[in-house]
């Protein structure tokens, strides 16, 4: 016997949900800072958008965007069997192809900046 | 000290007789302090003694008076009659092949118990009698909470996952697996993880971590599943680039 490939898969959703746990509330923080008239110091929308224009900037971006998304959607698969919905093979078809679209749209974008 | 009267309302199935399990009341006065498993032994000896189940040590130690009571998967020697109503529904084990009345068939979990390797496993000779493999406490600290298991499998009946399909190796035997792969002096982690990680082992799980809820001992299983899940992904990496010489 040998490890399954789920390793790969799950690999993804843990680094996925570690990051997503960081970055998240600080997005939503961020964003109520902003709204509230506080934007921190160095985070204003030029160097913001600046960082998001380097390379590095992209990459890191994708990355966020991407293991987000496949976590979501492997999230969802796992919810969506624990709840009775047993028809696997279509669940994490079509989820997973929803993560593979949003980061397909995320490089689109990305690149366009 | 008083009794009182309780209701028990126990499940009975002789597979001989029996086409389906059924429902059997009795009514027990229970002394104050007595746990559910005092009172099936009130039942066995003064009311019929026909009932069938199983129980060794009465103190949290041997693990095998198992039962639903009430819905939940629990040890009946340390579940009081103080706590529960007045009325006491006492079932077998969920998930497993019904043996007698309250007594189940655990064999295929003590099949998978095997699959764990729960043994040192080294890759050097063995050491001479007289030698030891010395270990501090610190490395010994790291997987004691899952030397607590006593093998009572309130967690197999808990686990959705093992209900659904018995193939899932299931949470004591992956906890017993990890607390061999943490030891300091063990070196069969990759052995253990080809078996453990592969298809039937801890991706099944889908951490709903009602194993750690029902473990008497405090062992949490489901945090062991979720370490061996990065453990695994770890040693897949290691696999893909030829970086493990420990393939079996």
């Amino acid at each position: 016997m040998t490890i399954a490939r789920k390793a790969l898969v799950w690999g993804l959703f843990a680094a996925g949900g570690t990051l997503t746990s960081f970055v998240f509330p600080s997005l939503i923080a961020l964003f109520l800072l902003i709204a509230s008239g506080n934007t921190p110091v160095g985070l204003e929308y030029g160097q913001i958008h600046a960082f998001a224009a380097s390379w590095m900037g992209k990459a890191s971006l994708f990355g966020v965007i991407f293991l987000a998304l496949w976590h979501a959607a492997h999230r969802l698969r796992v919810a969506a069997h624990d709840l009775g919905l047993r028809v696997d093979g279509l669940v994490a078809s079509v989820l997973y192809l929803v993560a593979a679209l949003g980061s397909a749209l995320a490089v689109y974008y990305l690149v366009l900046i | 000290m008083g009794t009182r009267q309780i209701e028990l309302e126990v499940m009975r199935y002789n597979p001989e007789k029996d086409e389906a399990p059924w429902f059997q009341q009795y009514s027990v006065p229970c002394e104050e302090d007595w746990a559910i498993l005092d009172a099936l032994i009130y039942v066995k000896d003064n009311l019929d003694s026909t009932l069938s189940y199983r129980w060794s040590c009465h103190m949290m130690v041997c693990g095998s008076c198992g039962m639903t009571v009430n819905g939940e998967p629990h040890l009946t020697c340390k579940t009081f009659i103080r706590d529960l109503p007045d009325k006491v529904r006492v079932e077998p084990l969920e998930n497993f092949p019904i043996e007698r009345d309250l007594v189940v068939v655990l064999d295929d979990v003590m099949q998978k118990l095997q699959l764990a390797k729960p043994y040192i496993i080294r890759k050097d000779d063995p050491p001479p009698e007289d030698e030891e493999y010395p270990q501090s406490r610190a490395a010994l600290k790291k997987f004691k909470q899952y030397t607590m298991c006593i093998n009572c499998m309130l967690c197999y009946s808990a686990c959705p996952q093992y209900g659904l399909s018995n193939d899932f190796i299931g949470p004591a035997a992956l906890s017993l697996a990890h607390r061999y792969n943490l030891d300091s002096r063990d070196q069969g982690k990759a052995q253990r993880l080809d078996i453990l990680a592969d298809h039937d082992g801890v991706w099944e799980c889908s951490f709903v971590g009602a194993c750690s809820e029902a473990c008497p001992k405090n062992v949490d299983p489901a945090a062991a599943i979720q370490q061996m899940k990065v453990d695994g992904t770890m040693e897949w990496w290691k696999q893909k680039f030829g970086l493990t010489g420990d393939k079996p």
